[in-house]
């Protein structure tokens, strides 16, 4: 993974595409608004590396990745690429490829001319260009359409020009700021399937920006979910989504079952008290770290319905809870919840061998310890 | 995944036709009432003919002004292209009026693209000070002009002509510009700047080409407004220098002299034509762009 080059910090050239590291120090952008659009963030993306940025609407991860473009000014911090600073490098200079939600194609080129675009600027041959271009539109899947207008095109098919035009002259990286979210599902599915190959085939570092966290756990190596200007948790999907650190991070990634503390709790006077829920001594309290502010996190695969409380196996923890409704997903189904004295909404996922539930029956969900998360708020 | 084999094999071939196309669709969706194309008819002759009136004055015989005209005579056309002092006129009035039309093309395009990037006050408050010229009434801005170029002695000069000209056409550049750029999408600029090309490169190869009609056609009033000024070039004229409209001026309030309906004439062919030569061009891209020839 840590492959060693070594690059002039003024002029990343071309051809080095393969395994460029990305490493954001301290980067902040102040826009002079309530809160900075970035925070202080600081992430290492390995070359190679297939990263995600993650969160919703208005956390900074466009701002981050025109930030590693070059399009935006930093406030403070570096960025650098193989161990360049490229704080001062403009954004043509900077040699990282770059993908649009609305595609940028220029409507005034043909697919072929297009895609030859970055080679012109870059003095190719013409043989060169040819054949480049020919080989990048196989790989994209649209031989044969190089005389085309973009206006020719579908969404999806527009997306991949894009996409040939951004990797035919070989970047350091690829930055890719929502290329799919103008597509319809299906499409989206498709493109994601392309994206991964071209990623495996081409071996660049791909920087990629969703707010889908479905889309994000399919493609990604990693994912660094960010909220509010700041990065939550940084992790593989299978990290975010299994231990999850904080509370924003298991509710943005997946269905959660929440469980604010509380003092009592923590005073594990809650098992004692037994009308609502059932928390086994130690199994909170004992946790490192733990607050009163903390939360506890389940899954609803990880938990169990029970008819009543004495169905409950001892060392489980358990809530009482009123069926809200079902929903019927094919293979399995989900009860939606009213949890606790307090009626939380929850979720717990079972099928119809562990027996039937009706809407507006009490149960008793359990989950074992080590199925539980203790996360902070 | 669409199956890209199948697409490929349908080889459609659509010209862009920008804004003929959508015009064309309009008017299926709601077809124009035969009253209001009457009504239209009305406004047209009402413009136009007084116009064309001076075309067949021209061609006439007498030797006073007379309508309807009286035989048929190149006389006058005769008289027009015989004489210094017209066919002076006519070349400095082209020579002026390309030199505007040149000059204010380069600043008010430059000007439009400055402006299109900021925003806030400060541009609204640019935007405006720059239509002054356009509202402000002739007579004023002629005066300043004149007074100012007599102290530079800038006077019956082509320079003095071209700048104050430039100064009255530059914001229909600006205006028809700022038009073509208000369809544009910044976001191709960005692309291009992540496909190595530097600011100027992606001025030239991706703005100029999407913005060009909006070019041309301010170009084209540039020119028009130069060739057709005449308060300024009252002020600004010599004994040695005279541009078309001035001299039409002398000729009618001087001379008298009927050779000004030839002139009138030529003046609204040479202006009908510079208007209509971009559609042909516009034609002779669309059927290119068909072939899939080019190679830039
Ligand atoms: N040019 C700008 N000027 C001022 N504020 C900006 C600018 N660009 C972004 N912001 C602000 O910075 C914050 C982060 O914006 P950003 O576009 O990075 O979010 P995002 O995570 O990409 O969101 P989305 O998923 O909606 O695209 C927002 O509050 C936004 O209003
Ligand atoms: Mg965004």
């Amino acid at each position: 993974m840590t492959r060693e080059t070594t690059v002039k910090a003024t002029e990343p050239s071309s051809g080095t595409g393969l395994g460029t590291e990305i490493r954001l120090a301290g980067v902040t952008k102040d826009y002079g608004l309530a809160s900075p659009a970035v925070d202080d963030i600081s992430l290492t993306i390995e070359p190679g590396e297939f990263m995600t940025l993650l969160g919703p609407s208005g956390s900074g991860k466009t701002t981050t990745l025109n930030l590693v473009a070059g399009f935006e000014t930093l406030t403070a911090g570096t960025i650098s690429l193989n161990g360049a600073d490229v704080g001062n490098v403009p954004p043509h200079r900077r040699n990282l490829g770059m993908l649009f939600q609305n595609y940028a194609l220029f409507p005034h080129m043909s697919v072929a001319q297009n895609v030859a675009y970055p080679l012109r600027e870059r003095k190719a041959g013409k043989e060169e260009i040819a054949r480049k271009v020919a080989d990048v539109l196989e790989l994209v899947q649209l031989t044969g359409r190089d005389g085309d207008y973009p206006s020719q095109l579908s969404g999806g098919q527009q997306q991949r020009v894009a996409l040939a035009r951004a990797i035919v002259f070989e970047p350091k990286a690829l930055l890719l700021d929502e290329p799919l979210g103008a597509l319809d599902r299906n499409l989206r599915s498709a493109l994601q399937v392309e994206i991964r190959r071209i990623h495996r085939e081409v071996g660049s570092t791909f920087v990629f920006v969703t707010h889908d966290q479905e889309e994000a756990m399919n493609l990604s190596d990693r994912i660094a979910l960010f909220n509010n200007g700041h990065i939550e948790q940084i992790g593989t999907p299978q990290q975010l989504y299994t231990e999850p650190e904080t509370l924003f991070t298991a509710r943005f990634l997946g269905d959660s079952n929440v469980f604010e503390l509380g003092q009592a709790a923590l005073d594990e006077k809650v098992a004692q008290d037994g009308e609502s829920w059932i928390v086994e001594p130690g199994t909170v309290a004992a946790h490192p770290g733990v607050r009163a502010s903390s939360a506890i996190v389940v899954r609803p695969e990880d938990v169990e319905v029970a008819g009543s409380r004495d169905a409950v196996p001892s060392g489980a923890n358990a809530v009482r809870a009123t069926v809200r409704d079902v929903e019927y997903m094919g293979s399995y189904r989900t009860l939606l919840l009213a949890m606790g004295a307090g009626g939380l909404p929850g979720r717990a996922r079972t099928s119809a061998l562990r027996g039937e539930y009706a809407i507006g029956d009490t149960v008793v969900i359990w989950w074992w310890p080590r199925a539980q998360r203790i996360v902070a708020a | 995944m669409t199956s890209p084999t199948k697409i490929g094999q349908v080889k459609t071939v659509q010209v862009d036709t920008g804004p003929a196309l959508s015009r064309r669709r309009y008017t299926k969706v709601d077809p124009i009432p035969w009253w209001l194309k009457v009504l239209g008819g009305l406004v047209v002759a009402f413009f136009v003919l007084p116009t064309l009136v001076v075309i067949p004055m021209s061609f006439s015989d007498a030797t006073t002004f007379q309508f309807p005209p009286k035989g048929f005579s190149w006389r006058l056309y005769e008289n027009f292209f015989t004489n210094p002092v017209w066919l002076d006129a006519l070349g400095n009035s082209f020579l002026v009026a390309t030199l505007t039309a040149v000059l204010a093309t380069v600043v008010g395009t430059a000007a439009a693209v400055a402006l299109s990037r900021l925003q806030g006050r400060t541009a609204q408050f640019v935007r405006t000070l720059l239509m002054v010229p356009i509202v402000a009434p002739a007579i004023v801005v002629a005066v300043a002009v004149y007074i100012s170029f007599l102290r530079w002695q800038l006077t019956g000069t082509v320079t003095g002509y071209v700048l104050a000209h430039t100064a009255i056409a530059v914001p229909y550049m600006i205006v028809s510009v700022t038009g073509a750029l208000g369809g544009f999408d910044p976001q191709l600029l960005k692309a291009s700047a992540s496909l190595g090309a530097s600011p100027l490169r992606s001025f030239v190869r991706v703005t100029m080409p999407l913005i060009s009609r909006g070019i041309l056609t301010g170009a084209i009033f540039a020119f028009i407004v130069s060739f057709d000024e005449v308060v300024i070039a009252l002020f600004l004229r010599s004994p040695t220098f005279q541009t078309m409209p001035v001299q039409m001026y002398n000729s009618v309030t001087v001379e008298i002299d009927p050779t000004i309906s030839a002139a009138s004439s030529l003046m609204v062919a040479a202006v009908t034509i510079i208007f209509i030569l971009p559609q042909l061009r516009r034609g002779r891209r669309g059927r290119r762009q068909e072939s899939h020839a080019d190679d830039t």
